[in-house]
Parts: C-alpha cells; sequence; structure tokens
C-alpha cells in the first residue's frame, strides 16, 4: 500500500518543520526569559516585541562567513553537528506528539513509527548518541577548551545515562511495556506516574537536564571557564547545528516528562483513554502541548536559578545521589506489586523515603565536627590574632 | 618570606544550618526570586522612541549663564580656562562696556569635542556663569561646527533655562564672591 510510507514521509517533513519553528523560537523565549529575569526588555527590534528575531537569527546564521580553522581535524569537524541535530531529532520517531486520532486505527497518527515496540528504548539510545556530537567536535577542534568540554561531556554521559535509565525502568515496570503510547494509556488508567513514582520523576527530570547539557549541568560549554566549550571552533550554520540540537533535546526531555511522568494527554476529568471525537482530540493534544511548554519553562527558569554544578558534584550527585535513588525507586516499585497492596502506597512510601533520606544528609552533615580556616592578619596579629583552634587541624600542619 | 606565627588567625567556619543543608528552602528562594524578577518593572531605557532619565546632576552641554539684563553673566576671569584640564576653553577679554565690571569675554569658545565634561570649569567659575546641562544629543556634522561660540552658548542658556533641574551644583544663579553685587552685600552685612 502507498499510503503508508507517503504519510510517514509527509509526517517526517512536517514535524521537522515544527520541530525548527519550535527551537527558533524557544531561542528567543530564552532570550527574552534571560533579560526579564534581569530585569531588561530582550531583542525587540525585528518585528512588533522582536517576534520576527529568530527569522533574523536564521538568516544571519546562514550568511555568516563558515570559519573552519586551519588546525581541525576535518571529517570528524565537519561531521559532529550534524549528528548533533540527526542524533536528538532520531528520538522524535517514537514520540507520540498527539494523541491517537479518533475513528481509524491505522488511519491518522501523530507518531512515525507507531510500531517500534522498544520505542523508549529507541529514544534513550539515539538521544545518548548525541554525546558523540559533543565528542568528536572536542576531538577534532584541536583546541584544549572544546577538548575539555568534551571531556566533561562524556564522563557526564556515564554518569547520568545510569540514573536516566533506572528512572525509566521504573515507567516501563508499570506499563509492562517499552511503547510511549502504551505508558501513556497506562496512566490514564491508573492515574499519573509522579504519583506513584515520585523519586522516578525526580531522578528523570534531573537527569534529563544533563542530558540536553543544560545547566545547572552544562558543563561541556561551560562559558566562564572553556570559553565556548565543545564548540569554540564552530561558527555559522554549524554553531547553529549544535544550538538547534540542544534545543531539540529540551523539547524532547520536556515531552518524555510529560509523558512518561504527568499522563501525557489526559487530565483528570477532560481526558480519556478512548477518545471519541474530534473536539476531544484537539483538547488533549492542548493539554498535551501545554504540558510540554510547562516543562520548558521550568528549564529555562532553572537555567537562571540555579549555579552550574562542579565538574565532581555532578558526578556525585549521579553515582550517589541519584542512582541510589532510582534503585530505591524500583525496589518500592517491586515490593509494592509484590506485596499486592494497593499501587498508591508507594508513591507514599517514596515521598517518606526521599524525605527522610533527605533530612539525613542533612543532619549527618550538620552534626559533622566544626572546621576551623586558618586567615592571615595584619602585622597587629599578635594583638587581634587568635591562635586557638577547635577542630582536627592541627597547627603544624599549617 | 615564611609567615610567621603571629599573622595566623584561626576561625571558626561556622556550622551550617540545617534548613541550609536540606536545599530546598535555598532553591525555592532562588525560583520565587528569579520568578518575581520575570514580572518586575524592566530597567531598560527606549532611548531612541524615549528620553532617558538621566540624574540631574547629568554633565552635558555646557552654556553661558545670562545675568537678570540679559547680558553675559561672565567676567573674563580666565578662571575656568585655568581649571579645564583638557585646555578647552579659549576666551578673549575686552573691557567691559558695563559698569559693574571691568572685563567682559569677547570671545568665548568651548571645543565641545576637545572637552571630558569634568564639570572643573563650572566649579571654578566664581560668578556661575559656566554651566554644564543635562542636555545629551550633541552632534555635529564638522568639527567645525562643535566649537560653540559665545552666541552659541549664550543660546543654549536660552533653551535650557527653563529646564527644571538644571544647575543643581552650581548656587542656581546666585553669584559668587567675585561678582560686585555680591560684595557689596556681603560687607553690608
Amino acid at each position: 500500500m502507498i499510503y503508508e510510507p507517503v504519510f510517514t514521509l509527509l509526517l517526517i517533513v512536517v514535524l521537522l518543520g515544527l520541530l525548527q519553528l519550535a527551537c527558533a523560537y524557544l531561542i528567543l523565549l530564552e532570550r527574552k526569559m534571560a533579560a526579564w529575569v534581569q530585569d531588561r526588555l530582550g531583542p525587540n527590534r525585528v518585528g512588533p516585541k522582536g517576534l520576527f528575531q529568530p527569522v533574523a537569527d536564521g538568516l544571519k546564521f546562514l550568511l555568516k562567513e563558515q570559519v573552519v580553522p586551519g588546525h581541525v581535524d576535518k571529517p570528524a569537524y565537519f561531521v559532529a553537528p550534524a549528528i548533533a541535530v540527526v542524533a536528538t531529532t532520531l528520538g522524535f520517531a517514537v514520540v507520540p506528539f498527539a494523541p491517537v486520532a479518533p475513528g481509524e486505527e491505522r488511519g491518522l497518527r501523530f507518531i512515525i513509527a507507531p510500531d517500534l515496540d522498544i520505542g523508549i528504548l529507541f529514544f534513550v539510545a539515539a538521544g545518548s548518541l548525541a554525546v558523540y556530537a559533543v565528542l568528536l567536535a572536542g576531538w577534532s577542534s584541536n583546541n584544549k577548551y572544546s577538548f575539555l568540554g568534551a571531556i566533561r561531556s562524556s564522563a557526564q554521559l556515564v554518569s547520568y545515562e545510569i540514573p536516566l535509565g533506572l528512572a525509566i525502568l521504573g515507567v516501563v515496570f508499570a506499563a509492562g511495556s517499552f511503547s510511549i503510547s502504551d505508558m501513556v494509556v497506562q496512566q490514564v488508567r491508573q492515574g499519573w506516574n509522579v504519583l506513584y513514582q515520585p523519586i522516578g520523576f525526580v531522578v528523570f527530570f534531573l537527569s534529563g537536564l544533563a542530558e540536553c547539557n543544560r545547566l545547572p549541568f552544562d558543563l561541556p560549554e561551560a562559558e566562564q571557564e572553556l570559553v565556548g566549550g565543545y564548540h569554540t571552533e564552530y561558527s555559522g550554520l554549524k554553531f547553529a547545528f549544535f544550538f538547534l540540537g540542544e534545543y531539540t533535546h529540551v523539547i524532547s526531555i520536556s515531552f518524555l516528562c510529560s509523558l512518561l511522568y504527568l499522563g501525557g494527554w489526559h487530565l483528570p476529568g477532560i481526558g480519556s483513554a478512548v477518545l471519541s471525537g474530534w473536539g476531544e482530540w484537539f483538547l488533549a493534544s492542548l493539554i498535551l502541548w501545554m504540558k510540554v511548554t510547562l516543562f520548558v519553562l521550568v528549564i529555562m527558569l532553572v537555567r537562571w536559578t540555579l549555579p552550574r554544578f562542579r565538574y565532581d558534584q555532578l558526578m556525585d550527585m549521579a553515582w550517589l545521589g541519584l542512582m541510589p535513588l532510582g534503585l530505591a525507586n524500583i525496589v518500592i516499585l517491586a515490593v509494592v506489586a509484590y506485596g499486592e497492596v494497593q499501587p498508591g502506597w508507594s508513591g507514599l512510601v517514596s515521598v517518606v523515603f526521599l524525605a527522610s533520606v533527605g533530612v539525613g544528609r542533612a543532619l549527618w552533615f550538620h552534626l559533622q565536627p566544626e572546621e576551623s580556616i586558618r586567615v592571615l592578619t595584619q602585622n597587629d596579629g599578635v594583638k587581634t590574632g587568635v591562635q586557638g583552634n577547635g577542630s582536627s587541624h592541627a597547627h603544624s600542619a599549617v | 618570606m615564611p609567615i610567621a606565627q603571629y599573622e595566623i588567625k584561626w576561625v571558626r567556619r561556622g556550622r551550617p544550618k540545617l534548613m541550609e543543608l536540606l536545599y530546598v528552602s535555598a532553591i525555592a528562594e532562588g525560583f520565587g526570586t528569579t520568578i518575581r524578577h520575570l514580572f518586575e518593572r524592566k530597567v531598560t531605557q527606549q532611548y531612541p522612541e524615549s528620553e532617558p532619565n538621566l540624574p540631574p546632576h547629568y554633565r552635558g552641554v555646557h552654556r553661558l549663564n545670562r545675568d537678570d539684563q540679559g547680558r553675559v553673566k561672565c567676567v573674563a576671569c580666565y578662571l575656568c580656562a585655568t581649571a579645564c584640564p583638557a585646555h578647552c576653553i579659549d576666551i578673549v577679554a575686552a573691557p567691559s562696556p558695563w559698569p559693574d565690571r571691568e572685563k567682559y569675554p569677547e570671545v568665548f569658545v568651548i571645543d565641545e569635542l576637545r572637552c571630558i565634561y569634568c564639570g572643573m570649569c563650572e566649579e571654578a567659575c566664581p560668578v556661575d556663569a559656566i554651566e554644564l546641562t543635562t542636555l545629551y544629543d550633541l552632534t555635529g556634522y564638522t568639527r567645525e561646527e562643535m566649537l560653540f561660540d559665545k552666541e552659541k552658548l549664550l543660546s543654549v542658556f536660552d533653551r535650557t533655562v527653563e529646564f527644571p533641574g538644571e544647575g543643581v551644583r552650581t548656587q542656581r544663579g546666585r553669584l559668587g564672591p567675585a561678582s560686585k553685587a555680591a560684595h557689596k552685600e556681603d560687607s553690608g552685612d
């Protein structure tokens, strides 16, 4: 049947166009929010309220000189931006960006690859390919700053991919399927996953931030210390590709957060598992898109609220914080499922667990012996200097 | 040189508070701050569309003040030209046609391009004849145009005399001790 491939192709084209448009306007939104948080107005010269700024930005990226430094490793240098876009866009093949249309089972669908039963696995696999873009860009640039950014990115990858997978495992466990649509259907039946596995949600969201290199985890492109990070040597359209990749990633992580944990297109009282009419379908898609927008806004707000993690702090958090939490999430879910108690218990136990771990950790650090630190005084230190030392620090060690 | 022991001071770092270690309140406070600023009044001034909000002591284009009879107040004492660090004031003195002073400036030219707008001329002037206004949009097509002569500087006074808030640093037209009228007042006391 000719209909299927043509439709799929059409869908891909439409989705790609939509994504590019969304990314362009997300960049404008990001700049606007940056300005607003700093009490500025932001870009407002191109068009009314600066609404055509993305067009100007895009034209600038297209028409700018494509500077290729002489010291780069050309093949990898050119391939890296392409990977950045392709890898992040690939994941969208399995993301249902609107509910299944009413009526025909196989007719109008809003997912490129509906029959891919390992949907979420494919998404994670494709998404983590994006790190190759960063690695190749950093390596081929032959620039120590780019290289440092790439190194950080690879270290970040091994740290956050495991908690991310563990969090997703909880959702898979609840739905009994790897298909994202099944997960939404299961949440419509039972209730949103964020209520049943809040730990999973927290772990997923934090690892998701790390996955799309957003603050507070944007170590690979930390401007203050790495110039531009892995894309220091890129300009023009190639730089734009990295940007596009980053914002596509933000969108896809927001999609996954809403689909896996916030019930997708379900809102209590409005959406139902089986859509009966076009009006309901429209409402359901609106709900999904609103949830996604909410997540995008939160991610942008996080950027201007939280300072960047230090390199070792990120590793500590991922390995010593998020990974045990992800495991605890699965254990709680498994115990609740095995005990055949009300599934709501998992949410309660998770919240209590999370709170007690947080309070316990705080108490532990609070009860550490107080430290003394050495300060140098002026020459009148004889008068003001206090030689006493209340801690384990020995004077001889000075 | 090694650090002497008496220069070393030990201080307690202080115990972090329990609430701080929970981070939750700090993060919530941070989000509160950013969200509040999202909706706060913006400080950006849209200059070409709207006038900038300058402080009243802004130092812009000079003006030569007139006295109550419309004459130039300057007594050609050269104090401003002497004080000027950029040497941008050029005065030629002549015997005054009026009985209340000995000299008056026949020529008074300020090179506005050379001026650094430090306000020292204003500070030096004993009769408050020269003042810096809050006019900021100073433009011209040629360098010659930017040499402001006496008439031009007096016309700046005519333009800005009605502005509220001009001359905040000077005595708002009251004459200084070098002026004869002021001298009479002083001796009368």
